[in-house]
């Protein structure tokens, strides 16, 4: 499973951060989310898949690969 | 002032409901009752605004999602001036009334200041100011109007602090921001609440440039005003922004949050008896939903015809979300209507969504998180003074809570 983020849509509201902060972070200067772990471990899916289903900005994809 | 597009002038308006309707004076903390039918009929109801306006009500936590998330709507001021409330004319754009991309451009001068890093590194200072307005509270009572001894003072003194206001100034900036927020203020009341706000602000901007300090108006004068990105005025506006929505919301959030938890001792004790802070924040999203204090005019007008849970709105319509409704929608929060501390609330749109999403909201919950606990934590017997039906909800604010919470220990 493979993180996408379309960075231009981030309104660095840091809900992914909360929902998974072992595979999101923010950027210092603008707060835009940086993906730390494109291909997280199994157990760290769940964090992403609510990081997914929280992000305001629709702006997080979990892809099959 | 109106476009071709303003379809929301009242005309036969005269039977259509008000909106957000009566709460229940039995159910304080539940959205208006009428709003329960709104979720369950079919389309979206029509329904008159507390500023006279007609609009489209989206109840259903679905609907507000797509909605919010979907660019066709539009949150600008100039484009519709049926969204301005707080306007003043020569004053620039405040960046929630705005569309991407120029809301983007702003925004993201401003999220680098509440990113989940910057906030948590926040969270000492925010515990020992809870500590000091707590200590000061005691010293103050028993009774005491918990409103003006905690919840206000807590999170007025933190957004001054990031803000590089003077906390002096505070009863200046709390009587305007509550002009600001209050339903029947007159537009007279209105501009001149928000032209001294503005005016204020925009000399301490100048203030900052000549003497900075380690705060946000001062890091905004040097990163983005000497590199030509924002000017005295947008920074102004967007303190102004900050300053306003940063302490009113909290500050209600923690004395609406300490009446529901003294109404419900039981999920109190959750809170009191935990050192787990996983259970502290899940305790504070829950009660971000249940709460949902944001309980009117949040508002968009619809670019073109669009179709929202299967009902048509037309291009110029004007549409207000139902933060409480949504929360309290059964098909997403089982038993909705109950405060449960142990749920998972976290899919909740307290916050709002879409672009416009709370830029303070990491801000909010840090405040929430060390308030609460800290508060059921060192007054154990803390109890209402009054009955709870002698309490003054804030009906006739944008933003729900009490006008005073009067407690005792």
């Amino acid at each position: 499973m493979r993180v996408e983020l379309d960075e231009p849509k981030c309104v660095a509201a840091g809900q992914c951060v909360m929902a998974a902060p072992d595979v999101f972070d923010q950027r210092d200067e603008d707060g835009v989310a940086v993906v730390l772990e494109e291909h997280p471990v199994a157990e760290l899916l769940d964090g992403v898949r609510e990081a997914v289903a929280v992000c305001p900005a629709a702006a997080i994809r979990l892809a099959e690969r | 002032m109106s476009t071709a597009t303003d379809q929301t002038q009242p005309n036969d308006g005269t039977s259509l409901p008000d909106y957000p309707g009566t709460r229940s004076p039995r159910c304080p903390f539940d959205p208006p009752p009428v709003q329960a039918g709104w979720r369950r009929a079919d389309g979206l109801p029509r329904v008159r605004l507390s500023n006279g306006r007609i609009a489209w009500a989206v109840p259903r936590y679905d609907d507000v999602k797509q909605v919010l998330g979907d660019p066709r709507l539009s949150a600008d001021g100039h484009r519709f001036p049926q969204l301005m409330e707080t306007q003043q004319h020569g004053q620039p754009q405040a960046f929630p009334r705005m569309d991407d991309p120029e809301h983007s451009r702003i925004r993201r001068t401003l999220t680098g200041e509440f990113t989940v890093k910057r906030v948590e590194a926040m969270r000492p200072h925010v515990r020992s100011l809870v500590d000091r307005f707590l200590e000061e509270t005691i010293a103050a009572g028993p009774p005491v109007d918990l409103v003006r001894t905690y919840a206000l003072p807590i999170p007025s003194l933190v957004i001054s602090l990031l803000l590089g206001v003077p906390y002096d100034d505070h009863a200046f900036f709390q009587t305007r921001s509550a002009t600001l927020m209050r339903k029947g203020t007159s537009q007279e009341e209105r501009k001149a609440a928000s032209g001294e706000l503005f005016g204020y602000l925009l000399d301490l901007v100048k203030r900052k440039e000549r003497e900075p300090g380690d705060d946000l108006i001062s890091r905004l004068i040097a990163e983005r005003v000497v590199a030509g990105e924002l000017t005295h005025r947008d920074v102004a506006m967007s303190s102004m922004v900050i300053l306003h929505a940063g302490h009113e919301t909290t500050a209600n959030m923690i004395a609406l949050g300490t009446l529901a938890l003294l109404e419900n001792p039981r999920q109190a004790d959750r809170i009191r008896d935990t050192d787990d802070p996983k259970v502290v924040a899940a305790a504070v999203e829950e009660l971000l939903r249940y709460l949902s204090i944001a309980q009117d005019m949040l508002v968009r007008v619809a670019t073109e015809d669009i179709v929202i849970g299967g009902h048509p709105v037309r291009e110029g319509e004007m549409l207000v979300f139902g933060v409480p409704s949504a929360n309290r929608d059964n098909s997403v929060f089982d038993m909705a209507d109950v405060l449960d501390l142990d749920r998972d609330a976290r899919g909740h749109v307290a916050f709002g969504y879409g672009v416009h999403q709370c830029l303070g909201q990491s801000l909010a919950r840090v405040e929430l998180q060390e308030a609460l606990p800290a508060l059921l934590r060192r007054l154990p017997d803390l109890r209402l003074a009054v009955p709870l039906e002698e309490l003054s909800f804030r009906h006739d604010m944008v933003v729900y809570g009490v006008h005073e919470l009067p407690v005792a220990w």
